[in-house]
């Protein structure tokens, strides 16, 4: 049955015309265009399409939309305040963690969520991380899961050339963002401007496919 | 730099500098191709083949030679806003090819590594055997014609400063993407690039690697910045207008085929537009992949059975038992050992499944996938679809993972043959359980080993392996079976025999591969046959060493052919701290294989009291001149993964013609908690150039492990996994 669901997107309220048995991820990305989630298994075991849902860790392709109402989303796309990345981001970076890349998004969503819950993470923490990452990338994502919490990021030592991004207008230390706290909780899935909730009903029943933006 | 005189088997590293002219592309701007040989500009010869396996060590050899007549036909264009833009024809699939191709342009035209930009190339069927990405051999196959590109252009852009300024070219420097003249003033290759076309390149040489700036240097990937914040595009994330997500019903075992379809149910479902029936099954497009895989599972299909329904794996290793060769040497007296071992089959199972976007239209076709084959995707899409060769593009997407899976086009040829139905861009995915049930494997494998040994001396090694068929009909394949005069000879054995040979000198050293032919999917899974061949030699030179009385690595430090053997040998044992005293139930255990130019030694720890789990990993390796030290480690942590994980708990089964995994909970890839041990790599430098290095640590941390569980249990490994 299509329905009218609306919820916030890394800030910006959307509305999906779906059934309410869609996963969000299907959703994020075949009707509102958002890729960084990424599919893996569909089952939830892999967790490359991991986002927050009100903060809280969630497998996007296990989540109906139907329990998305009015909840706000953050994405891989949402956790950089502009060009300040996220420290976890940062971190990412300057360990060199990615390799193919595919399952990072996820693994650094699961890392903030953590590092929300447990400002400094033990090893046993870390190791019951259930992200997947075929390319073996594990021991990294450690060290900069550590190096998160202990807000030690940013490589200001190292030569411009060396972390220049390929994305042009990035600033040229993106990675001084240590004034976000020692893992403390960032500045995410918060919409950018007060935006009212959603007051009518938005289980409304509409006929035909497509989505509309509110 | 005076290189080192190769040994043994250091033989064919540093083969002597290869000569690479350029010409100039007609461009606005300076675009300079490699071009090797002083022949002139002929263009290449038409019937392309390899260099026969005579004249060779192995692939990499034969494609350093190989792509010579082409590489003119590289393109590296300095652009008018000072960028200089690479096209690669090769995939990045997490290797890391477009950092260390970054830096080599950098490293010889004195560019800012943040001004260049690698593009990977489309398909180019010219480029005949250089647009493979496949065997380690990127960096070390492009090596010197990338360099040379690269010199040449520079030296064209400091002869149109010269002109420009009237200063002697000889007085001029380069630096930071601009040419310096002595007084300071300083012009960018940019606003060069135009009259560096009328320049002459004569007797640019690329740099001695005592002036390397950039290359060696540690680096951070090119795209981390792309990879964390969500931006780098994989293939179902490009956004094509129109592309609908399409999903494929598939059999029930392998390779079955469609007996009947009622569709009805499935049509009628929302957002759904089309089902077409293709050869490997029903394939349903939609609006959104949500929608299409409820349809999907709305199909009423029945299924004819597959070729393999009566097989399980106890049938395969019959079969396989009865296809190796029997082992032939003598045996010594009590003074011999026989062992066999078995491998099971291995999913590739990239986090990325199977996905291609198609739009064949208007007598023309569009294909965008990961592809280490392209040529060989493009030339098999258009007789798919009933198109000129000329009239399909492969547009070549990043992957996210390969491990040798994205050298075939399952994806993009049920992606084209879908669009050419229907009419419309399809965006095609497989589900994991798709890659799982019906992806392709590293083949299961049966080998028997026979090594004899008197007073301190082995021998004889007699190694017969039986494997199903590696599918080796990537167009790669191809060319290895090109130059042969055998026409029934597979490219399996010839590759078999290209890639292996004993490391050690063990008396009477023979091998040889003989195929189990099956339909079963299978291809090259990263170290190929070396991921199977050499863990199980590894594990009979520790027993070797035992019966002889000697320690593990002063048996392979005297048994070893190469120098650079002995070197990462040794590194290994003092980083590692070998002989160590461990807890009971805890071992080390140690690996070692050379392959690709390059050689690596692994010591492990493993703690086997529960649920056997690495605690320490210390691999060394000399892989000649390193490009990238970062990435080059991050290549290593990813092999230790692979071999940790093949050793102890990865593997497929199949039952009745069927695979019984069907996604990672219960195809037990590493994951975390296999990852809590320290990690240590060390590079022992050299000024060899470039050996292959992505695939070269999974056959000893394999064998590293399994020599661990050894020492730990008591139990040695014959089968692999370990627990399965």
């Amino acid at each position: 049955m299509q329905r009218k669901f609306k919820f916030f997107v890394n800030g910006e309220r959307v509305e999906v015309d779906g059934d309410g048995d869609m996963p969000l991820l299907w959703a994020l990305r075949d009707k509102l265009g958002i890729t960084g989630p990424k599919y893996g298994c569909g089952s939830g075991i892999c967790r490359a399409c991991t986002c927050h849902l009100d903060g809280e860790e969630v497998q996007t392709c296990q989540v109906p939309l139907s329990e998305c109402r009015n909840k706000r989303v953050t994405t891989i796309e949402g956790l950089a305040d502009g060009d300040q990345l996220h420290p976890v981001q940062q971190a990412w970076i300057d360990a060199d963690v990615g390799q193919c890349g595919f399952c990072q998004p996820g693994q650094i969503m699961t890392a903030v969520a953590l590092l929300e819950r447990t400002s400094e993470p033990s090893d046993a923490d870390i190791a019951a991380i259930e992200n997947m990452c075929r390319c073996g990338t594990y021991v990294r994502i450690r060290e900069a899961i550590k190096a998160a919490a202990a807000g030690d990021v940013g490589t200001p030592d190292d030569p411009p050339d060396n972390d220049k991004p390929d994305k042009p207008g990035k600033p040229d230390n993106p990675g001084k963002s240590q004034d976000r706290g020692k893992g403390g909780k960032p500045d995410v899935g918060e919409p950018e401007e007060s935006v009212e909730e959603p007051s009518e009903p938005d289980d409304s029943v509409i006929g035909g496919i497509g989505s509309s933006v509110g | 730099m005076a290189r080192p005189k190769p040994v043994a088997q250091d033989r064919g590293r540093g083969l002597g500098r290869r000569k690479f002219l350029t010409f100039l592309v007609a461009a606005p701007t300076l675009t300079v191709a490699a071009k090797w040989g002083l022949d002139g500009f002929a263009p290449a010869t038409a019937v392309p083949s390899l260099p026969s396996l005579a004249d060779v060590g192995d692939l990499g050899d034969a494609l350093i030679i190989g792509i010579k007549p082409t590489s003119h036909l590289m393109v590296l264009e300095i652009t008018e806003d000072n960028r200089m833009r690479f096209e690669l024809p090769r995939v990045e699939v997490g290797q890391g090819i477009t950092t260390s191709m970054a830096m080599i342009v950098a490293e010889e035209l004195d560019a800012r590594l943040g001004d260049v930009d690698i593009q990977l190339s489309d398909s180019r069927p010219e480029l005949q055997f250089n647009q493979f990405t496949a065997a380690s051999t990127g960096v070390r196959v492009l090596w010197e014609p990338v360099r040379q590109m690269a010199a040449d252009a520079r030296a064209r852009l400091v002869a149109a400063a010269a002109k420009r300024w009237d200063v002697p070219a000889g007085q001029l420097t380069t630096r930071d993407s601009h040419v310096w003249a002595p007084d300071g003033r300083s012009l960018s290759y940019g606003s060069l690039s135009a009259d560096a076309r009328e320049e002459s390149a004569a007797g640019a040489e690329p740099k001695e690697s005592s002036e390397f700036k950039v290359i060696g240097k540690p680096t951070t990937r090119l795209d981390a910045y792309n990879i964390v914040t969500g931006k780098a595009l994989y293939t179902m994330d490009l956004p094509i207008e129109g592309a609908l997500p399409t999903v494929v019903a598939r059999p029930p075992t392998i390779k079955g085929t469609v007996a009947s379809v009622d569709d009805q149910e499935a049509k009628a479902m929302p957002g759904v537009v089309a089902v077409t029936r293709i050869p490997s099954g029903i394939a349903v497009s939609a609006e959104t992949f949500y929608d299409a895989l409820r349809a999907r599972d709305a199909l009423k299909i029945t299924w004819h059975a597959g070729p393999n329904d009566n097989l399980s794996d106890s049938d395969i290793r019959s079969q396989l038992k009865g296809t190796v060769e029997p082992l032939a040497a003598p045996k010594v007296r009590d003074s011999y050992l026989d062992v066999t071992f078995d491998f099971a089959f291995v999913n590739h199972a990239p986090m990325e499944v199977e996905n291609a976007i198609a739009h064949v239209r208007d007598g023309k076709a569009d294909v965008w996938m990961p592809s280490q084959a392209p040529i060989y995707a493009q030339q098999t899409i258009a007789e798919a679809v009933g198109l000129p060769e000329e009239a399909v593009r492969v547009h070549v997407n990043r992957a996210g993972g390969s491990f040798g899976r994205k050298l075939f086009l399952d994806a993009g040829l049920e992606a084209a043959r879908v669009s050419r139905v229907i009419g419309r861009p399809v965006k095609l995915m497989w589900t994991r359980q798709d890659d799982m049930k019906h992806g392709r494997m590293r083949p299961r494998s049966h080998h028997t080993i026979r090594a004899s040994y008197t007073a301190g001396e082995v021998m004889s090694f007699e190694h017969r392996m039986a494997g199903v068929v590696v599918d080796f009909t990537h167009g790669l394949g191809e060319a290895l079976t090109s130059n042969t005069d055998d026409p029934n000879e597979f490219p399996s054995a010839i590759y078999f025999n290209m890639s292996q040979a004993n490391p050690y000198n063990l008396g009477l050293a023979q091998q040889s591969m003989k195929d189990l032919i099956l339909k079963i999917p299978t291809g090259s899974w990263r170290s190929v046959y070396s991921g199977v061949m050499r863990t199980a030699e590894e594990v009979v030179m520790d027993e070797l060493a035992e019966r002889m009385g000697e320690d593990a690595i002063t048996f392979r430090k005297r048994m070893v052919k190469a120098n650079s053997g002995k070197a990462v040998l040794a590194k290994a044992a003092e980083a590692a701290n070998w002989g160590r005293g461990m807890p009971s139930g805890h071992a080390q255990g140690v690996g070692y294989h050379s392959e690709y130019r390059s050689h690596v030694a692994c010591i492990v720890e493993l703690d086997a009291s529960d649920h056997p789990h690495v605690t320490k990993a210390v691999l060394v390796a000399d892989v000649g001149q390193v490009v990238n030290p970062r990435g080059l480690e991050a290549q290593m942590l990813g092999s230790t993964m692979d071999g940790i994980a093949t050793a102890l708990r990865a593997g497929v089964h199949i039952d009745n013609g069927a695979v019984r995994e069907s996604s990672y909970g219960d195809f037990l890839w590493t994951k975390h908690h296999d990852a809590k041990f320290e990690f240590e790599f060390h590079s022992i430098s050299t000024t060899w150039e470039p050996g292959g290095a992505g695939e070269l640590a999974v056959p000893a941390v394999c064998a590293a492990v399994a020599n661990a569980y050894a020492r730990a249990t008591g139990t040695r490994p014959r089968s692999f996994p370990i627990s399965f």
